[in-house]
Parts: structure tokens; sequence; C-alpha cells
């Protein structure tokens, strides 16, 4: 189902980025003079930068992907806020540049990349993916970056790293939901930790990833960089990333903490095991009407059900 | 209260109860409903109608506390907009949402605790909506009519079960509903409790017992 010959939708017949811009200035100002001062206003234009990338002719699916403006207004990213319109809202206030990423961990020679650095490390490519967030909606993002996989095979962790964590920045200056509320709480435990074992990270499918929709990506996605794990729910890609690191043990993720019972390390998506609170067996995908049936692994089961042989997908949810 | 000051009051009331689902609706006919308009509408409709509960709720406080009462002439208005953002939000989750996926639903309503509750609470309001008017209130008897609408206190309880165990970890607003449902319960609990104490003391002391309040709201 992924092996594709030509995409239903060419790339010319996207949007291209300046028209989609002077669309989206021209809708703002409309907005802003109708309501004055408002949160259609406020909303942060996403970034301008195009990205150079060569569309994968493999690793694309066919459904259309979704609006641009949909993927950057409906996102999930609680270091900017738990409501989904907060990240655009407050994208601003995050500086993707300049920025480091520090790579260490067992057997690796400890380095610190500049982003810029580390995106001409490897060619880059463009890539359409499934994203079906673990709340029971979905999107398909053109996402534009290079496989986990390259990176890692340079570094060359020893042979007892089995394990990737991805650490988040933690900045309340930057990131104002890292921000504790008036009663003292924090929605999360900060930084945000997200990880995968060696052989999912080395997976082909697993994407680092510097841009969307063939430019750079935007705050409230996640710049500078973030991964892609398309056959995991969406939290399990970490967003903004300052360090990645090789363990032996098992990395304790930031959502396994909050409620270990609900979200478990490996978080495939995975239709037959319901979230305690609702059924995982359908999703709505943004922009449809209708709901329709969540597949195994996001329909990457051809390529990663291997990965699982054997193991119990109840108990290591 | 004058007659006029009631059609103001009323009126403002109105106002207020219908403009939610009138922005609701301006944005739907503006293509403003966001990414996700299914999701987006279902939670304004639930949690308007959390809302307008707790505000009918908030009448009796008033009372007890602050001995106001020209505000109880609310509580049936009130009780039914609640009523209908229930009902209105329910009606999305099946047509919308479900689109009448029966079987779907009931495995939900079954399995899923904050879905169950949430059907809890429509349920309980249903014969408190049908028993809103004043001939079933002259039907039922003072004493009966306000035992069975004592229900709202079981439904507004279920209501916020419902919306603290569906929101996402982080939110706050659910514990704020909590605590002021908790504070409006609390008052009339407190109320009761030195009643009922007033009456054992006056038993006690051989005084006759003061007559059954009959304007006492639920």
């Amino acid at each position: 189902m992924l092996i594709k010959r030509r995409p239903d939708i060419a790339s010319s017949e996207i949007t291209t980025h300046g028209l989609y811009l002077s669309r989206r200035a021209f809708i703002a100002g409309a907005a802003a003079v109708a309501l004055g001062p408002s949160r259609a206003a406020a909303t942060q234009t996403p970034s301008a930068e195009p990205l150079a990338a060569k569309p994968s002719p493999t690793f694309r699916v066919d459904d259309p992907p979704t609006k641009f403006e949909s993927a950057t207004t409906y996102n999930n990213f609680y270091e900017f806020g738990v409501d989904k319109a907060d990240p655009s809202i407050y994208a601003a206030s995050l500086r993707p540049r300049p920025w480091t990423v520090r790579v260490e961990g067992l057997g690796v020679r400890p380095k610190t990349y500049d982003v810029d650095e580390l995106l001409r490390l490897f060619p880059l490519e463009e890539r359409v993916y499934r994203l079906r967030c673990v709340e029971g909606w979905s999107m398909v993002i053109p996402w534009i970056g290079f496989p986990l996989a390259s990176l890692i095979k340079r570094v060359e962790p020893a042979g007892k790293a089995r394990f990737v964590e991805f650490t988040t920045l933690n900045d309340p200056e930057q990131f104002p939901g890292q921000k504790k509320n008036l009663l003292g709480f924090s929605s999360l435990e900060w930084p945000y930790a997200e990880g995968l074992r060696l052989d999912e990270a080395l997976h082909p499918l697993t994407l680092l990833t510097f841009g969307m929709y063939g430019r750079v990506l935007p705050n409230q996605n996640g710049a500078p960089v973030r991964v892609v794990v398309p056959w995991k729910y969406g939290f399990k890609s970490a967003k903004s990333i300052v360090r990645i690191r090789f363990v032996s043990e098992r990395p304790r993720t930031t959502w396994e903490k909050a409620a270990p019972n609900e979200y478990g390390f490996y978080s495939n998506v995975n239709p037959t095991v319901d979230h305690p609170r609702w059924s995982q067996a359908t999703e709505r995908r943004i922009g449809d009407f209708r709901r329709r049936p969540t597949l195994m692994f996001n329909g990457y089961a051809d390529q990663v059900a291997s990965l699982y042989a054997g193991m119990d997908l109840r108990k290591d949810f | 209260m004058s007659q006029s000051a009631r059609v103001a009051l009323k009126s403002v009331v109105w106002t207020a109860c219908l403009l939610p689902l009138l922005m609701l609706l301006h944005k739907f006919w503006a293509d403003d409903l966001g990414a996700n308009p299914i999701s987006y509408a279902t939670n304004v409709l639930g949690e308007t109608t959390l809302r307008i509960l707790l505000a009918s709720l908030a009448l009796t406080p008033l009372r007890l506390l602050f001995g106001i009462s020209w505000q109880m002439s609310l509580r049936r208005l009130l009780g039914l907009f609640a009523f209908f953002y229930a009902v209105l939000h329910f009606t999305v989750w099946v047509v919308v949402d479900q689109f009448f996926n029966w079987a779907g639903m009931l495995a939900d309503i079954r399995k899923r605790p904050y879905i169950t509750v949430g059907m809890l609470a429509l349920t309980l309001l249903v014969p408190l909506a049908l028993t809103s008017t004043t001939r079933m209130v002259k039907r039922l008897g003072g004493l009966n009519w306000r035992r069975l609408h004592r229900l709202v206190y079981v439904a507004s309880v279920a209501a916020i079960l419902h919306f603290s165990w569906l929101a996402k970890k982080g939110r706050t607003d659910p514990y704020l509903y909590a605590t002021i449902l908790a504070a409006l319960l609390g008052v009339r609990g407190w109320h009761w409790a030195a009643r009922a104490l007033g009456k054992r003391r006056m038993v006690a002391l051989g005084a006759p017992s003061p007559q059954k309040r009959v304007a006492g709201a639920p």
C-alpha cells in the first residue's frame, strides 16, 4: 500500500506557498477589519522560508494532504498550551534559530550540532505520511527530512545502546505552556521526553524532520527539528528536539509518567487496543465528515509489523 | 418585582442563553469552526450545557446566602435552556459524530464511563423538562415535584464527571466547574443541616415544630 507509482495529487497542484500566504494575509486582513483584534489576528503566520527537497517516490500515501491551514492551527503541543489552538497563537514566542542539537550517549562521541549543519548532513526528501493522533483524529502531511537511521549510522552508537531518547527544549520563556498555572501546577513534566527502541529509530520510515509542505517547519509543528514516526500515535514524535541520546535502558517518556495506564512506551497505532477511556477503532480525518476505520500500525503494517513479532500488543501498548 | 422588570430580566437571560448557539451558527456559516468542526461544536454545546446548569443551580444559594429572591423566577428558564443545549450536544454526537452508528454508540455507553455518566445526566434531565410546566407542578403537587426535581443534583454531578473524565490531562477547567458545583451544593447541604439541627433543638425544647415551607426550593 505504500509503494507508489505516481501520487494522485501532483506536487504542482498543491497550493504554492506564496499563493497560500497571500490568501492567508487577505483572510487575516479581512478578519482583522471585521472583528478587530482577535484570535484570527493573533494567530501567527507560519514560517515562509522554503525548504527544497526531492519528493520520495516510495514513501508517500495516496490520500490527499491535509490543508496546510488545518495542519498549522490544530495541534497538540503542550509546550505552547493544552488547547489545540494554543500552538498557532503562541508560535511566535519560540526562536528556532540559532538552535543546537546535542547528540550523545553510549559509544557516541558527544557532538553539538547547529541545526543548519544537521540538516545538511544528508539529502532531504519529501515524504507524505499519515498522522494519527491518540485522540482519534488524523491528518496527511508532506514532511521534509532524512531518515533518522542515516544520522544513527553516522554516529555509530555502541552495541549496548538499545534505545534512543529525545528531549524537547525546556524554556518557559519560549514555551508559555511550560509555565505553572495559577494553582502552581504544570500540565506535564518538563522537559518533554520521548523514546524509541533502537530498531524503531533505525527503521527507514522514521524521519528526522526539518520541514513540511515545502517549507521549514512552522514553530507550532515542532521547529526547527523533530522526528516523525508515522506508525505510532502523534505524541511519540518528539518536537523541537535539543538532545538525542543513546541509552541501554528504556527511557521513561513524559506521557508514560503522566498516565502510565493510558500511554504506553510503544503507543503503536492499533485499532484493536482501545485507549482506556475511548475506542481507537475509528478516526476522523481532518477535513472529512464521516469517521473512517483506523488501520493497523496506521497503515504501515507491511513495513513495521515484524518489529513487534511475538509481542503481546495489549500488554506492550 | 414589577412586570416590566421581569420582562427585562427574562429578555436578558434569553439573549445570554441563546448567544452561544448564535455564535456557533455564525461560525458555521462563516466556515470558521476550525480544523475539526464536529469536535468544536460538540465541545461548545457541552460546555454551554454545564454553564447554564450551574447557573440554574446558583439561584437558590443566592437566596439562602443573601436573602434575595428575584432570581428564583429564572429557574425554569435556565433549567430548560440547559436541557436544550444537552439535547443539541447529544444530537451532534448521534447525527454528526457517530452518524447513527447505534451499535457503536450503545457499546460506548456501556464501556466508556464518561459516556455512561453523560447519558445518565441527559436521561435524568428528561423527566425534569417534561414536568416543567405549571400544570405538571400542580398535578404532581409541590412536595412531589420538589422531590423529583432534586434529580438535578445527581444530573449535575454526572455532567461534571462526564466532562472531567473525557478532558485531557493538563486542563484546569473541569476542576473549576467541579469546585463551583461543590460550592453550590455545599451551600444547600449546610443550610439543610442547620435547619435540621434547629428543628431538633426546638423539639427538644418542647416548642411546636415550624411550619412546613411551601415556597422552599429544592
